[in-house]
């Protein structure tokens, strides 16, 4: 990691420091998961049952709203799951979307060469230079904001094109090696080099990636969310929770802290998974 | 360097003229248009008001007349806020988002270079475990998090500061805000810093210097410092980026009337012509701060004037 320069000396012998949070991360993101998939059906609320003998309540043993509700009554450690599961969906399919996209992008533009991958690349380029975020807000602005569909393609069609460029770079350097040229030799078709030589050696590559897309997608969300642009009432996505909380943090802070608190622990917990594979299978990478 | 220069300005060119059509087609081939109301409007007075903005026209004829009246600085009216054009709606909320971003950005190289510095000069300490755990804090901490906890805690428990609002010239509004925009750019800021500053100093040049009895400051200070910016300097651009996207939501959580909240009302209003004035707006600026960037990192290194583009 970019720690200190004590645990760069020990990573050959002792690497724990690392995997160990790489290990924390993988594990904190089950328990999460675990707790979205399954942890509303623990409580007898659904999340949008307005109880109206506890508006506003603070957190709370006795009547069944664990973490408070807000101002409808509605329980909030309900919603925050809920949210939970909406937002770990829509990142993970909006990174799906975007590896896709990269990963055939990238891989094509590199093994192909010249003239193709020049303008592919050109085309990369000049996408790269556009604030895709204004991009996607037109989209959002455009094309309504109850669609989440719309919102995933949206969020994950420009999210590719860092992928992209490492896809290509490590193609370029993948198909001088010489099992390719055995590949070529013995008269693979281009596809399926690509598919059956070239992808399993960009596995390791594309885990990295994704695994640090996760997070910069559910933030992506949530961000578009807590404007008013994501996910709409009364489904909820952790940023969406975070903006209700928010005009409520004077009557209500459990609100804003139990979603908030949630969305950070699990911000956290990518980066350190994604931060620790990096370490594991590029070495060379500081 | 005067080559490099010309090379890279025209280069932005085309890649505004291609978010001006990419923004452009969008916008129009969405479904529903501005006049799009819970209360149906009548068809005579909705043919009119398309007719007013000359929505009626062929699509080729509207792009025209929008890239004619960009050239002329004029980004047509707004839909909504029917007293303002586009253009007036900015000079409002522009002196307030800059100052919001310029001091947000001050406070990040301020801080975050002093830090960075720190933290390599004794590395493996406690300035350097720190600067890790700061780091990996405000990285990971969205605006739209940082923000209101601020508020909660700053504003609503301590009372130290207000919690949102703005006062024409009254400073205590924009501290919190400022605060909020600038910790992920601190963060990295001091990261970069301190790792440019750690590969400069295994350097042999840094070895003579203190070889021939230079003092330690005097190195740092006179040697070290302009090669260890680099990083930082490059960082310049996409920071820009970053602060103008955490405006949207800085503005919003501190209810700024600076222009990314006619940006964000404008996306919930559908009011196309504010959306993407506002767009063009923060497009432009992203582009130029990334060209500024690099044009300071080429004066500081002249390796980077000769590479192709």
């Amino acid at each position: 990691m970019h720690g200190s320069t004590r645990a760069c000396v020990m990573s050959r012998s002792d690497p724990p420091r690392g995997r160990r949070g790489a290990l924390l991360g993988a594990g904190m993101i089950a328990l999460l998961t675990l707790l979205a998939l399954f942890g509303p059906r623990l409580s007898p609320y659904a999340f949008n049952t307005l109880d109206w003998r506890h508006l506003s309540a603070a957190p709370s043993l006795t009547d069944g709203h664990w973490l408070g509700t807000d101002p409808l009554g509605r329980d909030l450690y309900v919603r925050t799951l809920y949210g939970l599961r909406l937002s770990l969906l829509i990142g993970v399919l909006a990174t799906a979307v975007s590896v896709v996209i990269g990963v055939a992008w990238g891989a094509v533009a590199g093994y192909a060469g010249g003239r193709v991958d020049a303008w592919m690349m050109r085309l990369v380029d000049v996408l790269y230079a556009l604030p895709y975020l204004f991009i996607v807000l037109i989209l959002a602005t455009v094309f309504g904001h109850d669609s989440i569909t719309l919102l995933l393609v949206a969020i994950g069609a420009v999210g590719w094109l860092t992928l992209a460029r490492a896809v290509r770079a490590q193609t370029l350097s993948l198909k001088r090696r010489e099992f390719i040229e055995a590949a070529r030799a013995a008269g693979l078709a281009p596809q399926g080099i690509l598919l059956r030589h070239i992808l399993p050696n960009l596995a390791g590559t594309i885990a990295v990636y994704a695994t640090l897309m996760i997070p910069q997608m559910i933030t992506f969300e949530s961000f578009l969310s807590f404007l008013g642009l994501g996910v709409q009432e009364p489904r909820a996505s952790l940023g969406s929770l975070i903006k209700d909380g928010a005009s409520e943090m004077l009557a209500a802070p459990w609100m804003l802290l139990v979603p908030a608190v949630v969305l950070v622990v699990l911000l956290l917990c990518f980066n350190l998974l994604g931060d620790g594979l990096r370490d594991a299978l590029n070495p060379t990478a500081r | 360097m005067l080559r490099y220069a010309v090379r890279r300005i025209a280069g932005i060119v085309p890649v505004l003229l291609i978010l001006v059509t990419v923004s452009f087609v969008i916008v129009r081939l969405a479904p529903g248009g501005p006049f799009d109301q819970a209360r149906a409007l009548p068809p005579r007075i909705r043919a009119e008001l398309n007719q007013l903005y000359g929505l009626d026209r062929p699509l080729a004829v509207q792009y025209w007349h929008y890239l004619k009246g960009l050239a002329h600085g004029d980004l047509g009216p707004s839909y909504k806020l029917r007293d303002d054009t586009v253009a007036e709606l900015i000079a409002q909320g522009l002196p307030v988002s800059l100052r919001v971003g310029l001091g947000a950005l001050a406070l990040a190289l301020l801080a975050g270079v002093p830090f960075g510095i720190w933290a390599a000069l004794g590395r493996g300490g406690v300035a350097d475990y720190a600067l890790n755990a700061f780091a990996a804090l405000a990285l990971a901490l969205p605006s739209f998090v940082t923000g209101p906890l601020l508020a909660l805690s700053f504003g609503l428990w301590l009372h130290w500061l207000p919690v949102a609002g703005w006062q024409p010239g009254a400073w205590r509004y924009l501290i919190l805000p400022a605060v909020t925009l600038s910790l992920p750019v601190c963060a990295s800021v001091a990261r970069l810093m301190r790792g440019g500053l750690l590969d400069v100093l295994q350097a042999s040049f840094i070895r003579t210097a203190r070889a021939r009895g230079l003092g330690r400051w005097r190195v740092l200070l006179h040697h070290a410092m302009r090669p260890a910016l680099l990083p930082v300097v490059s960082y310049l651009g996409p920071a820009v980026t970053y602060l103008v996207t955490g405006s949207l939501v800085v503005e919003t959580v501190f209810e700024l009337p600076g222009t990314g909240r006619y940006l964000v009302q404008g996306a919930l209003d559908r009011d196309y012509t504010l959306v993407m004035g506002m767009v063009l707006l923060y497009g432009t600026l992203t582009l130029l701060s990334n060209l500024a960037a690099d044009l300071i990192h080429a004066w500081l290194d002249p390796r980077v004037r000769h590479e192709p583009l």
